[in-house]
């Protein structure tokens, strides 16, 4: 299918030349200034104020650019960023265990399944330090030994002790030191935020990115805004699939409305699958909890060795369970990476050995744990994951094995951008999970916060500069007809679905999407299947289109409207997920096709021929999107297979 | 899927309803069945929704986002108490089996001059931002501040910066006082940072710009009846009131020099 796109483009990353540990400095220097005096004369949109944006939009305000925010929430500071739980990887090498910039770029390559920009990923590593420096200084109450200093643990299976963390909070802690340091600018004025507002378009005047048109969910009015750049630091898309770990506004809309204004959408296929999430309970459920992977340091995950064992756990002797990681995985046994977990529980059960009313669950049992560091000691490391699991389900993880199952957790792909973080759309820039540029095709633990800061902190104040020093910026009146455009496009589209007025609730069609999704697009993927997933995304969306049913007006609150416009977007998104995952004819990370595994069942990579990123370009509605590639060249860390054997 | 009908409960709900900022708003009753024990609060409201939407209603408005009791979100007075019966238990996370089949369950919005309701049970909590812009923070630009285990700091004040630092900004303490008053919010910000030395500097003035912001903008004194405390779904403690007028006092004195 690929050959039909003859005119697909060969992109480029403008990667600096060099020695890798060189590569940032140097650009560093060789990038354009603007002087301090000028700084005032231009202006940022920074839409989404989770890690990377409320940190970028400081750090450019502290720097004299004039910056303007948005969010969806009301306020700031509840950006999904506050879920994580587990911690903030840095190579500062405290416990003097031997870690090192360069190990920390080179188990992020790796982890990442070799499907990552090696430069983009030295650069994390070598800024990361500076992050934990930052976050102190604006006091983050980061966890501390006895002589006062910094602790540090180990994380998702690292050899080393690499990980800062705040309690179970690590997220929400780290953003509200973004946000502060976000509120501190706003006191001064250089910052304007604007609260409860939804983007619905992205305005380009002369091939620039130069505005946003937004929707306020308080009025259900539509507002226009200019700028000299645009920022889109605006979270995953892990809710295309309906039942994630992400919050219930995290949506896709802002990147895939850059998408159909001609951004790139680069890898849609690579999604992280969490294996310690609490299972679903029924039909009501509206999303997913996920329980920090430090979990299985001590729980052992079984099922019953007999196929639709009802019996109670605790009646089903030893010989008859089936502690399958161990078994499979004698090496790394229960501490395998996320998505051989992943993958391993959703055999088990597809092939009937699940557990719990609805089979979908399989057994994380910490009675060995109790029985040798005692049930304080458990109580002390997991205490407070222990007590959210029993206020969920109502079962003691103390007395009874808990029930885990994956879910959806992290989306790695996101709108394709250069080593500046712009896309290929001048002045539009990406930061953090909406981007695709670090993690490859899977993310390790306690990353996803060290990119988002990376990106605000310390990359996209510099590399902002050179984009204005570079070029010059006509004021842009929001009379222009471009804007008119874009607002008018949006409303339309609103009113469009307001005024179908049809027979199935906009939950159900989202529901539906995430069958499909979950059944087709999940943790393993064929071609079959994703045709059919293709074809019945298509028919879901025609249905959609006909038959939704949203209530209320488009003045006031109307969040079944907001819904509404967020999965008219997850239709179109997830049959590009499928379409992605239907030309990567290839295993690697999070992105299982059943076509491509080594005899032991693992993901295998084709290097000869997906060596590279797919940035899909968007050709009309209907029409199929070309699939440009960016190669990917492996200078500094050598291709190999992965293996936890 | 979820449970058999037997094990379902039928609810009678009083909702506050409001169109808007400027609608009076009143009670509506709904009877709501088919209500799993598993069910979250919100669970149980979405349910009420789609009811609502097959009737050809108006949805009910609500805050809500990680529902995983951490973001501070979600915001309901659920029978007089902020967040629900459960202790130390955001909505998102109080599950229907702490409820009855023919319970009455009355669901009103935060009640605060300074919480404007948008919608339904929606309100405006702008203020508490504009709290944290008076003062709420540490005040150093991005850059490259010395090595972060430069600053040493003892684990007793680690832990307790920590504990004020909990707080997820939900505005359960201000719905819970008689007087409205914001004072558990403001104190956990002015001890987390006063208790730790990058932000002990700054404590004196950064107390005396966020209580007179907090006061200009209309939320009311503490009296100690400590109902903040007993409802907030984070545990964080009065004694961070205390900690607040200390370092108030301290202001208030120095600048009369």
């Amino acid at each position: 299918m690929t050959s039909e796109n003859s005119k697909f483009k060969k992109l480029d990353g403008n990667v600096p030349t060099g020695p890798i540990a060189d590569r940032w400095k140097s650009h560093k220097f060789h990038m354009k200034l603007v002087n301090p005096a000028n700084k005032r004369k231009y202006s940022v949109i920074v839409v989404g104020t989770g890690l990377a944006g409320a940190s970028a939009a400081a750090s450019m305000a502290e720097l004299g650019y004039n910056v303007t925010t948005f969010c969806i929430q009301d306020s700031p500071r509840r950006a999904h960023s506050i879920a994580a739980q587990g911690g903030i990887n840095s190579s500062k090498n405290y416990p003097n265990d031997g870690d090192s910039v360069y190990r920390l770029f080179y188990d992020t390559v790796k982890g990442g399944d070799y499907r990552a920009r090696e430069s983009n990923v030295y650069r994390l590593a070598e800024v990361s330090s500076g992050i934990i420096d930052q976050c102190v200084a604006q006091g983050v109450p980061f966890a501390r030994e006895y002589g006062g200093t910094l602790s540090n643990r180990s994380f998702g299976g690292a050899q080393v002790s690499r990980t800062f963390y705040a309690r179970g909070q690590t997220g929400q802690q780290l953003l509200l030191g973004a946000y502060s340091a976000m509120m501190k600018e706003v006191h001064k004025g250089t910052i304007k935020s604007y609260t409860r507002r939804e983007m619905t378009d992205l305005v380009m005047v002369d091939g620039k990115a130069r505005g946003i048109v937004v929707r306020n969910v308080v009025t259900g009015e539509f507002e226009k805004y200019t700028a000299d750049a645009i920022i889109l630091a605006t979270g995953g898309y892990g809710n295309v699939y309906y039942l994630s770990t992400n919050a219930k506004a995290s949506n896709a809309s802002a990147a895939f409305r850059a998408y159909k204004k001609g951004a790139y959408f680069a890898n849609p296929c690579y999604t992280q699958i969490h294996p310690t999430c609490i299972p679903v309970s029924g039909d009501h459920q509206s999303k997913l909890t996920l329980m920090s992977e430090s979990l299985r340091n001590d729980g052992r995950v079984w099922v019953p060795k007999v196929k639709g064992d009802k019996r109670s756990p605790d009646l089903i002797p030893e010989n008859e369970r089936d502690y399958f990681l161990e078994r499979i995985y004698p090496s790394f046994g229960n501490l395998v990476p996320r998505d051989v977990a992943s993958r391993n529980a959703k055999l088990q059960c597809d092939a009937g050995f699940g557990v719990s009313a609805t089979g979908k669950a399989v057994y994380l049992d910490f009675a060995d744990a109790i029985k040798r560091k005692g049930e304080d000691k458990i109580r002390a490391e997991y205490g407070n994951l222990f007590e959210m699991y029993e206020r969920i389900t109502d079962h003691n993880p103390y007395k009874m094995p808990m029930m885990i199952y994956p879910a959806i957790h992290y989306t790695m792909g996101g709108l394709w951008v250069d080593y500046n973080l712009m896309s290929n759309i001048p002045g539009l820039f990406v930061l953090g999970e909406a981007n695709f540029s670090d993690h490859g095709a899977n993310r390790l633990g306690a990353s996803a916060l060290m990119q988002g800061l990376a990106d605000g902190y310390f990359v996209i104040p510099y590399t902002i500069g050179n984009y204005f020093a570079s070029g010059k910026f006509e004021k842009i009146d929001l009379t222009h007809p471009e804007f008119e455009k874009a607002l008018q496009e949006s409303s339309s589209k609103y009113k469009k679905l307001l005024a179908i007025n049809g027979n199935k609730t906009v939950n159900e069609f989202h529901k539906a999407l995430g069958h499909i999704m979950w059944e087709y697009v999940g943790m393993g993927r064929n071609e079959a299947g994703l045709q059919k997933a293709i074809s019945e995304i298509q028919a879901l969306r025609e249905d959609f289109w006909k038959n939704v049913k949203v209530s209320g007006s488009s003045v006031d609150v109307n969040t079944e409207l907001e819904k509404a416009g967020r999965v008219a977007d997850f239709l179109d998104l997830g049959e590009l997920m499928a379409l992605d995952a239907l030309e990567r004819k290839e295993s690697c990370g999070g992105h299982f096709r059943e076509e491509s595994q080594t005899p032991e069942n693992e993901a295998m990579r084709d290097d000869e021929n997906f060596c590279h990123v797919a940035a899909w370009e968007y050709q009309g509605d209907g029409a199929k999107p070309i699939r440009n590639i960016e190669e990917l060249k492996f200078e500094t860390v050598k291709l190999t297979q992965r293996s936890y054997k | 899927m979820g449970g058999n009908s037997t094990d379902t409960m039928s609810l009678n709900l009083k909702v506050w309803r409001q169109k808007n900022n400027k609608d009076k708003g009143q009670m509506v009753d709904y009877k709501l069945d088919g209500v799993s024990p598993d069910m979250s609060f919100l669970e149980m409201m979405d349910t009420l929704n789609t009811k609502l939407i097959k009737e050809q209603g108006d949805t009910i408005a609500f805050d809500h986002d990680c529902r995983e009791g951490i973001c501070g979100m979600c915001s309901m007075m659920i029978n007089g108490q902020a967040h629900g019966p459960e202790a130390e238990t955001t909505t998102c996370q109080l599950h229907m089996r702490k409820f009855k089949t023919g319970d009455t369950i009355v669901v009103e919005p935060w009640r605060a001059k300074a919480f404007p309701v948008l919608k339904d049970l929606m309100v405006d909590r702008g203020a508490f931002d504009q709290i944290i812009a008076a003062g709420g923070y540490v005040n150093v630009n991005t850059g490259n501040p010395q090595d972060a285990n430069a600053i040493l700091i003892g684990q007793e004040n680690a832990e307790l910066a920590m504990d004020a630092a909990a707080c997820i900004g939900c505005g359960a303490c201000v719905a819970s006082c008689k007087n409205a008053s914001a004072m558990l919010f403001v104190s956990a910000k002015i001890s987390q940072l006063a208790l730790l030395p990058q932000g002990a500097v700054e404590s004196e003035a950064r107390t005396q710009a966020m209580v007179a912001k907090m006061d200009e903008l209309g939320f009311g004194n503490c009296t100690n009846e400590a109902e903040c405390e007993a409802q907030c779904p984070k545990g964080i403690k009065i004694e961070n009131i205390a900690r607040m007028n200390r370092e108030w006092f301290k202001g208030a004195l120095g600048s009369r020099n």
